[in-house]
Order: C-alpha cells, then sequence, then structure tokens
C-alpha cells in the first residue's frame, strides 16, 4: 500500500509533464495555427533543432540519477564541434576519424570528472564547473573564430540527409500547391536511437540498475555490494560520451563551430531532465520523462520564435521559471513524504 | 622542520603562497624578457592617477574581492556555492542603468532619476536575487547549486529585457565616478575595502560569524542549540546578493554602460576560485574571510599575468579551471589521508 503511493508521487510529475506539453503544444496550434504550427513538420522540427540537446538530456539522466549532476555539456559541445569543424576545415581531416576522436574525448573528459567525482569524492558541481570552463576555454585555445563547416562533402551530405515520413503521414500542401513529406535528418535518429538504448540499459542492464541504487542510497547500495565508486565513474563517462553523440548531432545541424556556442545548454538539459520527473537528489527517473522535457523546452523556443515579436530571452527565463516550478514541486512532494514518515 | 609545518598548518599559508608564486614568475617572467625585474611592483602617478601593474591587479580584483565577500559566508553556511552572482552582476547593472536613463533609451547623457536612487535600485535588485536563492535553499532545502542555477540562467535573460536587448550608456560623468578615480586613487579599490572592513567589523562585533560558522558545521546541532539556522542561511545568501548588486554597479561604472552580455561574465568562477584559493574548505564550516579576499587579489594577479602572457581572456578559463582542480583535489578528504598514510608508512620505515 505504502509503496504504491510514492510511486504514485513519481508517476503523477511525469503525466503532468506530459499533461504540460499536450496543452502548450495545443494552445499553440490554436494560437498560432495559421503561421503552420499545427503542421506536423513544426513537431519533427523540434525534434530536428533538439536531437542534439535529446542525446545531452539522456546522459545528464543518468548522472543525476546517481544523485550527481553534469554542468560542463554545454562547453564540451562546444570543444565537440570546433574539434570537428577545426579538423574539417582547417586540416582537412577525415570527418569519420574526427568522430571517433570526439566520442573518445568524451570518453576521456568523463573519466577525469568521474574520477574526481567517484574516487576522490569532490562535489560534482565543482569538478563539473571546472570541466565547462576547462572545454569552453580550449575552445578558444583551438580556434576563436566562427567557423561554417564546407569542404568535406561527406559530412554536408550526411547532414543534408532527409528521411521523408513513410505513407506520406502528415503531409500537406504548400501555398504554392507543391506537396510537403514531412521529415526528419540523421540526428533525429541517433538521438531516438540513444533513447531507446538507454531507456533499455537503465531498466533491464545491472548497471542501469545500479544507478538507482546508488542514487537511493550510497550506504545501502555499497552494503549490497555494489562499486558505488565505479558506478559513478561510469555514469560521468556515460554522460560526457552521449554529450560528445550530441555534439556530432549539433554540429550537423548547425554546420558551424565558435566559442559562444551552446552556451547554457546545460540549463536546458538539467531543466529537460527535472521536468521529466528526474529527483535532483537522485535514484528516480527515466528518460521517457527527459524526453518530453526536452520536447516541453523545445516547444517554449519554438512558440517564441513564432510569435516573432517577443525577445529571444524570453525562452530561456520560461525554461528557468518551469525549472524552478518543478524544482519546488520536487521538494514540496519530498517534505510531505519525510512529513508522513 | 616544526617551524614549517606551523606555517604549513596557518589557514592563510594557501593564499599568501600562491600570492607570493605569481609575484615571483612575474619577477622571473620580467627579468627573463630584458625589462627591470621588479616592474610588477613599481607604481608612478601618471596623469595625476596612480600607474602600474600592482594598482591594476587592486583595481581590476576589487569585483572579485566584493563577491569573494559574499560568496565566503554562502559557502561556509551553506556547504554550497551561489553560481548566479555572475549573472546577478549583470541584472543589477541593467536595473541601474535602465532607471538612470529611462526605457528602452540605448545612450543617456542626463539622469532620469537621481544617481542614488539607481544605485539603491541596483543593491536592492541583487538583495532580491540573494533572497529568492536564499528562500530556495534555506526553506525548501534545495541543493544550493541547482537552486542558483535557476538565476544563473534567469538573471542575464531579464537583465536583458530590462534593457530592451539594448546595451545602455550613461553618457553623463557623475556615474562614472564610482569606476574611475578618487583623487588619484581607483574608486573600486576604496569601495572594495570599505565593505571588506564593513563585513569584517559585522562578523567581529556581532555573533553572526560564529552563528555561520555554527549552521555550516552542523545545521541540526545549531538548531537545536537555538540558533534559526534556516534564516542565518537565507541572510548569508542575502548578504551575497547584496555583494553582486554591488560588485555590478561597480563594474557598469567602470564601463559607464550596462552591457547585459558580458557584465559579471565567468565571475562565478574566480569567486568561488577565491574562495578555495584562501584556503576555505568547500565543504562549509569554518571560514576566514581575510584568505578569500587574498585569495581574490590573487586570481587577479594570475589573470593580469595571464594577459601580460599574450592569453585571450577567453583562453584564461583553461587555467583557472586547472587551478580549481588541484586546489579541490588537495583539499579533498580522500587525498588527505592518502598523504597521511604515506607518511606514516614512512615513518614505520624510518623506525624499522
Amino acid at each position: 500500500m505504502k509503496k504504491k503511493k510514492s510511486m504514485n508521487g513519481n508517476t503523477i510529475l511525469l503525466l503532468l509533464t506530459i499533461l504540460l506539453f499536450v496543452v502548450m503544444y495545443a494552445a499553440g496550434c490554436v494560437i498560432y495555427g495559421e503561421k503552420g504550427f499545427s503542421h506536423l513538420q513544426t513537431f519533427l522540427n523540434i525534434l530536428i533543432n533538439n536531437s542534439g540537446l535529446l542525446c545531452v538530456a539522456c546522459g545528464m539522466t543518468c548522472v543525476m540519477l546517481t544523485g550527481g549532476i553534469d554542468i560542463s555539456v554545454g562547453s564540451l559541445i562546444a570543444l565537440d564541434c570546433m574539434i570537428l569543424a577545426y579538423g574539417m576545415e582547417n586540416m582537412g581531416m577525415n570527418p569519420v576519424l574526427l568522430c571517433v576522436l570526439v566520442l573518445a574525448l568524451g570518453l576521456l573528459f568523463g573519466f577525469v570528472q568521474g574520477f574526481c567525482v567517484g574516487y576522490l569524492n569532490i562535489q560534482p558541481f565543482i569538478v563539473t564547473m571546472a570541466g565547462m570552463f576547462f572545454a569552453r576555454g580550449m575552445t578558444a585555445v583551438i580556434s576563436t573564430d566562427q567557423l561554417s563547416v564546407r569542404s568535406s562533402q561527406f559530412f554536408v551530405n550526411l547532414a543534408n540527409m532527409k528521411f521523408n515520413i513513410p505513407f506520406n503521414i502528415g503531409a500537406y500542401m504548400n501555398r504554392r500547391g507543391k506537396l510537403q513529406i514531412p521529415y526528419v535528418r540523421l540526428p533525429v535518429l541517433i538521438a531516438l536511437a540513444v533513447i531507446v538504448i538507454i531507456f533499455i540499459v537503465l531498466r533491464y542492464t545491472k548497471f542501469g540498475r545500479s544507478l538507482y541504487a546508488v542514487g537511493g542510497n550510497e550506504q545501502s547500495a555499497a552494503m549490497m555490494g555494489l562499486n558505488v565508486k565505479a558506478t559513478k565513474l561510469k555514469a560521468y563517462m556515460l554522460s560526457s560520451f552521449l554529450c560528445s553523440i550530441g555534439g556530432i548531432c549539433f554540429c550537423m545541424n548547425t554546420m558551424s563551430a565558435s566559442v559562444g556556442q551552446a552556451t547554457g545548454l546545460e540549463m536546458d538539459a538539467i531543466a529537460s531532465s527535472v521536468i521529466g520527473g528526474t529527483l535532483l537528489t537522485g535514484g528516480v527517473g527515466n528518460v521517457i520523462g527527459s524526453f518530453f522535457g526536452v520536447l516541453i523546452t523545445g516547444t517554449i523556443s519554438t512558440l517564441v520564435k513564432t510569435n516573432g515579436k517577443l525577445l529571444s530571452s524570453w525562452s530561456s527565463i520560461a525554461v528557468a521559471a518551469l525549472l524552478c516550478f518543478f524544482i519546488v514541486l520536487q521538494s514540496i512532494f519530498a517534505m510531505v513524504k519525510a512529513r508522513r514518515k | 622542520m616544526s617551524t614549517i609545518k606551523k606555517m604549513t598548518k596557518n589557514t592563510l599559508f594557501l593564499p599568501i603562497f600562491c600570492m607570493i608564486l605569481v609575484m615571483a614568475a612575474n619577477i622571473l617572467y620580467d627579468a627573463a624578457s630584458g625589462n627591470f625585474a621588479f616592474n610588477f611592483f613599481t607604481i608612478s602617478i601618471r596623469n595625476g592617477v596612480l600607474y602600474g601593474r600592482l594598482i591594476d591587479v587592486l583595481n581590476r580584483g576589487s569585483e572579485i574581492a566584493i563577491l569573494a565577500v559574499g560568496m565566503t559566508l554562502v559557502v561556509s553556511a551553506s556547504a554550497g556555492t551561489d553560481i548566479s552572482v555572475g549573472s546577478v552582476m549583470s541584472l543589477s547593472a541593467s536595473m541601474c542603468c535602465m532607471l538612470l536613463a529611462g526605457f528602452g533609451v540605448a545612450s543617456a547623457s542626463e539622469l532620469q532619476v537621481p544617481l542614488i536612487v539607481g544605485f539603491a535600485a541596483g543593491v536592492l535588485m541583487g538583495c532580491v536575487c540573494g533572497a529568492f536563492n536564499g528562500f530556495l535553499v534555506a526553506y525548501l532545502e534545495i541543493q544550493p547549486m541547482v537552486a542558483t542555477l535557476i538565476l544563473y540562467s534567469a538573471a542575464r535573460a531579464i537583465g536583458l529585457l530590462l534593457c530592451n536587448n539594448l546595451i545602455v550608456y550613461i553618457r553623463a560623468g557623475s556615474f562614472a565616478k564610482l569606476g574611475g578615480f578618487t583623487g588619484p586613487v581607483p574608486t573600486p579599490i576604496i569601495v572594495a575595502a570599505v565593505c571588506v572592513v564593513v563585513m569584517i567589523l559585522v562578523l567581529k562585533k556581532t555573533a553572526l560569524g560564529l552563528y555561520i560558522q555554527s549552521v555550516g558545521i552542523n545545521k541540526k546541532a545549531s538548531r537545536i542549540a537555538g540558533l534559526n539556522s534556516q534564516r542565518i542561511i537565507m541572510l548569508c545568501y542575502i548578504i551575497c546578493g547584496l555583494c553582486a548588486g554591488l560588485a555590478g554597479i561597480v563594474n557598469a561604472s567602470r564601463i559607464t554602460s550596462a552591457d547585459s552580455n558580458n557584465i559579471g561574465l565567468n565571475y562565478e568562477l574566480d569567486a568561488i576560485l577565491s574562495v578555495a584559493l584562501g584556503g576555505n574548505s568547500l565543504g562549509g564550516g569554518k571560514f576566514n574571510l581575510l584568505g578569500s579576499i587574498i585569495g581574490a587579489y590573487t586570481i587577479q594577479a594570475i589573470t593580469t599575468t595571464l594577459l601580460a602572457l599574450g592569453v585571450s581572456t577567453s583562453e584564461a578559463p583553461v587555467y583557472k579551471a586547472i587551478i580549481v582542480i588541484v586546489i579541490v583535489v588537495i583539499q579533498s578528504p580522500v587525498f588527505k589521508d592518502y598523504l597521511n598514510k604515506r607518511s606514516a608508512k614512512r615513518a614505520a620505515r624510518a623506525r624499522g
């Protein structure tokens, strides 16, 4: 009986998130219907624009499950993009090789952070904040120019690939009478694959379960025989690795690199996870919630853009306000639970 | 041997040691590049104002020193850091300049409201932000860094809204006084000094310092001993917000404008770094304000040195991040245990 009740609290948060998304999207369809908000393509564009964020949010969820946090992700994405762009444009390197390099860098970066957090017991926030400034600074060390990716035909083709939705679902005639078939791009497929894999990992593998155990109660996890330090190390490595995948997606979307790229992305990722029902104290959450969290943040920025008159800073204020709302909600839930005990 | 140990045990050892290290690096660099070896320390008067690299460090380091005062209290009381200070600086500056110039005006040579109203509004804005952070941390028991993350991203955006996405220039001479010179001395130095002295007096003459340390060491025990832990934590965040507001206004006055995107950028790292460099544990509890202040000026000395060496401003965070990690690793209990075990082993071996 008691267990059912505690489960309900978390399910309510997830349901609230999904409901919020549906309401927000429906409101957008009603208000901006004639601007094309109700087309399927608008929804797919949210996915396309946020495919990098989806990967990052998955990694963030894994780290937050252990009770930690990783705020280095935005800067790491900037570094990844810069390496990709600089390697392709100024050094003429093979894009596939560069992608492998970037992924390896993600693993290394995560290893160092995870080692500091897991084995040296330093606060995750301090470690990843240092990582954040380090990565951003390294981006500037490589180049302070605004680079755009043009020379590698392979990479350009990869980024421009269109995957049409089968059976013409959601197809519509545009104003010139031409049939528009909704499509997604490669990064979306990568991101969706990442979500499915992480979902399976979290639910059905030993590693995934140990993430929940460590976040739920570190001491009892250690007493059960789990290697808490190694689990934390792996969580941070996974986060940075997924972040690097996100970086590649991000680079495919923007086809450019600059020092200021993806600033504040860590905020979006954390907000998405929290809105999706991941507890900041760890132990509760899943990637499905984070997926809807990303959709909500994406919808907010699309709404602001569609309006056209609002300043772009409104979207970050709205996301911060939502984050605040959900954090307060979580804390109230936790307090109620503690009082009941 | 024992005197060395006594020295290294002193809480001020780390900041002073780092300061000396930076100065030594400067002397070496100057000597190596063929300049006068003590270039770093020469102070002269040019155009009626003090001039020299040391003055520059003191001047430019004022904002960090002011921030470090608030940050030290926050770290001590809540075992977490306030990462919103940079953004709050920007918001306060925007608020101040928006009031002084009028909404939506990009450049004003005449003040719309008295100068003091603008300054007060800016500082008040900082206090409000601090109170918001403090409420989340103290009463809703949210991890400090997550709670301050909200304003970290929102405050700068709100500042942009206040300024209508413009860089607001205030061309009135009186506005630039705060970031300019009083006689031969740069005013920010005086502001920082006043801020530090007031804070030290408050902490020493009232029981506040003791209370903050007690809450930081054990919140529950302090509660049982009759302290209102929540109110004390809240107060620390309000003071931190106030300091951030003041620093923001000084910075705005320095550049006679409210550049929301750039004021206070990366200052949170500097503030946290100066607290860590000051020998304070980031895990809360005991603190040493003087250490943080020395730490703040050390950071500025490092920045100035890096810039003198030809490192660009956007590259400087790399080195600072490395310094943070090294200091934090040295401070970490695991590392200390490891060192203790090693020295114990060596002692055992020496005994045979």
